[in-house]
């Protein structure tokens, strides 16, 4: 994959195999949190903080702990602890040295854990077997996807709330098919920088 | 009886997936064809009985603050066994299921089913409800599998195609979502006929 630029990268990992829409990771945040616009953003942006620090973390410990000793197998026990663990410092780090972000962003944190995209962009950049940068790339491209793709997400919804839809559609399955139009959009990017 | 309200809850009236809303992502991103989602089906169970045993084993040896982290070694564990044996012996299979055998790890149900269920209850308990939930999940996603290769590519469990011209939306991932709020929608829709015809029989007693 070295031979695909950062830039492909990134636009690939943001628009054209996005995390939520084609790649169906991290589905739960995306319907659980999205009723509201604030909470969606809030979401996003702790998403991205801690999916590119967690990505970087587990880039290191993959190649240069887990590889050299041969005990690539377990990457599935190794990386979960280390995001689990590292969420929980983040949160220290950041109720310290930027209160102001902590009380925006503080709420999500813990939801984070058990948001699979985060794990799931771990997973991939070992699957590409990415250098140390394409993999912070990607990584921030895929957050910036989830956030964009949630924040259309909440503004749609809250429309939807006051919009006349038959009784039995109401709440999750009106949103689901609000969600199948959008992934049928994104599809169209498919095929672009040959990721 | 109560053993067997234990194993059925998982089935319907406590359904993880229609139900609970839990358990989403696999749920519609392997359901592309019938044998993918009965091998995703499977996986989940298998991890989901033996993390919910092995739970509820270890349950008075677990000091209650760290317990989260023990549930998620122990799941990972199944996890990696699961994907070890399905890389070897069902090498194609494991590739078109890809990063998805991983992230059973943290699939809703399993870490909920061993929190709410497995660590408060005895071994046997906990088998039987992880073989309803399991099989529970199972249902659902095979159901949504052959619903979505049955209309989009014209197959089942990939026999040969009987309907000539499928709908190809249904196997991308547009379908999925379309699938999902369907059912969603028709089991609403039951739902409130059901509660209509209850309120009608209340009036003419009343």
């Amino acid at each position: 994959m070295n031979e695909i630029s950062l830039f492909g990268i990134f636009l690939s990992a943001m628009i054209v195999n996005n995390i939520v829409l084609i790649r169906f990771i991290g589905l739960c945040p995306f319907f659980g949190v999205s009723g509201r616009m604030e909470s969606a953003i809030g979401m996003g942006m702790a998403v991205i903080f801690v999916m590119t620090v967690s990505s970087a973390v587990t880039w290191v410990i993959y190649n240069y702990l887990l590889v050299p000793m041969g005990l690539e197998f377990l990457k599935i026990v190794t990386f979960i602890l280390v995001i689990a663990s590292l969420v929980q410092l983040e949160e220290l780090f950041m109720k310290k040295y930027i209160p102001n972000l902590y009380k925006s962003l503080g709420i999500y944190l813990p939801l984070i854990t058990t948001n699979c995209a985060i794990l799931a962009a771990s997973f991939l950049h070992v699957d590409y077997s990415f250098s140390f940068i394409q993999a912070l790339v990607y990584a921030i491209g895929v957050s910036l996807g989830f956030i964009v793709v949630i924040i259309l997400f909440a503004g749609i919804r809250e429309r939807l709330d006051t919009a006349p839809v038959p009784k039995a559609l109401a709440g999750y399955p009106i949103a689901f098919f609000t969600a199948a139009l959008m992934s049928l959009a994104f599809l169209g990017f498919k095929g672009l920088f040959g990721l | 009886m109560n053993r067997l309200k234990t194993l059925t809850n998982g089935l319907i009236r406590e359904n993880p997936v229609l139900v609970l809303m839990i358990g989403l992502c696999p749920l519609l991103a392997v359901s592309n064809n019938a044998i993918n989602a009965l091998g995703m089906g499977i996986a989940a169970t298998f991890v989901l009985i033996c993390s919910n045993v092995v739970i509820s084993l270890i349950r008075g040896v677990i000091p209650d603050q760290i317990r989260i982290p023990v549930f998620i070694v122990v799941i990972s564990t199944f996890v990696t066994i699961i994907d070890l044996m399905m890389a070897s012996y069902l090498p194609p299979l494991h590739k078109s299921l890809g990063i998805f055998v991983p992230l059973i790890v943290v699939n809703c149900i399993i870490l909920g089913r061993g929190e709410a269920f497995a660590y408060r209850n005895r071994v046997f308990d906990a088998l039987l409800d992880g073989i309803g939930m399991g099989v529970g999940f199972t249902l659902v996603i095979v159901l949504i599998g052959i619903i979505r290769e049955v209309s989009g590519n014209g197959t089942i469990f990939g026999s040969a195609r009987f309907i000539a011209h499928p709908a190809m939306i249904m196997i991308l991932p547009p379908g999925a979502f379309i699938t999902i709020g369907s059912l969603m929608g028709i089991l609403n829709w039951t739902r409130n006929r059901q509660s209509e015809k209850d309120m009608i029989k209340k009036e003419e007693k009343e």
